[in-house]
């Protein structure tokens, strides 16, 4: 009974953390961090809410969460009988740990291939500049410029990108798609983007993907300033968010531009790192979250 | 595939190889691709005789236009399959933006 409610405790703890996290100011200071951060706030989360319900339900058999599980999956008896209340609980849990791995599993899946497809396409239509070598270059007045992950990543520029951006903006931009490649963004994003599939009405989901999406571009723009003029890649990003030569449709609009003068702000004029003590505060929260729902999951109090 | 693109009608395979004059393909290799990229669904055939006629299933613009609402997040599902560089806003949101370069620009 302690174990379950140490579990719901710790699950109401991450959900309250990240919904006061949703505002927190610091992030743009220490993107990096940030995202950790979110990452462990996510991964506890699902292991609490999940461990929960099932730490409550193996209580028959008066063992951990994961000893419990693998008790009843072996066909053993309980110490007590089964009552309703719990053959519910267990019914609820084993549904949404299924539900949880089922939608970052189809996440993936999903998002291999629209790559794939993405990848024979530019293959069969993309050309080569040799003022850009390495990048593949799209027909299209439109300004893009963005990468495909994968083992062979794949960074790719629009005509319109080319005649838009001078050289060493052009330099900045690539610098920047490069560092998105480099640190594999888009694993970082697949889990987000999944759970807000698995839960579209979660305004907190909602809000955590769209920080985590704009912490993962400061990343890289953090990243990019180490080879090109900071100044560049701002005016570069300027450019780019008022071309708007596509039709852009409707919703989701009012925080992009609130979040490209984030990023030009914090490259024109970066903050001030923060001190050693909270970054170290918030590593020490990110290592207690990670380890703490998998222990209580093993665990029984 | 460009010179399927560039021909306006269905052709064999033994016509898209005399095409490509510049390099040497054994027939074979020819049907190969073709047959390939058929089943990738690119190309469309139809039976003529004892010859497949192919043809491409979509312009070539059709799929730039494809890539292109995928790179720009227009297909609307925000999927994490790519990373962009920035996205374009529209309007009055878009003069923000104008204003804040023509500073930068100008200091």
């Amino acid at each position: 009974m302690i174990t379950a409610a140490a579990l719901a405790a710790l699950a109401t703890a991450c959900a309250v953390g990240s919904w006061r996290f949703t505002t927190a100011r610091w992030t743009s200071r220490a993107p990096r961090l940030a995202i950790i951060l979110w990452q462990s706030l996510g991964v506890c989360w699902g292991l609490a809410t999940t461990g929960a319900m099932l730490a409550f339900a193996v209580q028959p058999y008066d063992a951990g969460v994961l000893p419990g599980l693998i008790a009843f999956a072996q066909g053993e008896t309980p110490a007590q009988a089964w009552d309703p209340l719990h053959v519910l609980a267990l019914i609820a849990g084993l549904t949404a740990l299924a539900v949880l791995i089922a939608v970052l599993l189809t996440a993936g899946v999903q998002a291999l291939r629209a790559r794939r497809r993405h990848r024979m396409l530019l293959a069969l239509i993309s050309h080569d500049d040799p003022g850009v070598p390495g990048v593949r270059v799209l027909a299209h007045p439109s300004a893009a410029a963005y990468c495909v992950p994968g083992l062979r990543s794949q960074v790719v520029v629009s005509e319109g990108a080319l005649k838009l951006l001078s050289e060493d903006e052009l330099t900045a931009v690539l610098a920047h798609e490069a560092a998105h490649v480099r640190e594999r963004h888009d694993l970082v994003l697949l889990p987000f983007a999944a759970l807000r599939r698995a839960l579209p009405w979660s305004k907190v989901v909602a809000d955590a993907q769209a920080q985590v999406e704009l912490l993962v571009e400061m990343a890289a723009d953090d990243r990019a300033r180490r080879y090109c003029s900071p100044r560049r890649l701002a005016t570069a990003l300027l450019r780019f968010g008022s071309a708007g030569a596509m039709p852009t449709p409707h919703g989701m609009l009012g925080v992009h531009v609130q979040n490209v003068m984030a990023r030009v702000d914090r490259l024109i004029k970066p903050a001030p790192e923060l001190a050693a003590s909270v970054r170290y505060g918030f590593i020490a929260l990110s290592v207690t979250l990670v380890t703490a729902a998998p222990f209580l999951w093993v665990i029984q109090l | 595939m460009d010179i399927l693109w560039a021909e306006s009608n269905a052709l064999t395979a033994r016509e898209v190889g005399r095409l490509i004059a510049d390099r040497d393909l054994a027939p074979t290799t020819v049907m190969t691709v073709l047959d390939r990229l058929t089943r990738k669904g690119f190309l469309e055939r139809t039976r003529d005789g004892r010859a497949w006629r192919y043809q491409p299933a979509e312009s070539r613009d059709a799929y730039i236009a494809e890539l292109m609402l995928e790179a720009l997040d227009l297909t609307g599902d925000r999927s994490a399959a790519l990373t962009r560089f920035a996205q374009a806003v529209s309007g009055t949101e878009a003069e923000i933006l104008r204003r804040a370069l023509t500073e930068l620009e100008e200091e």
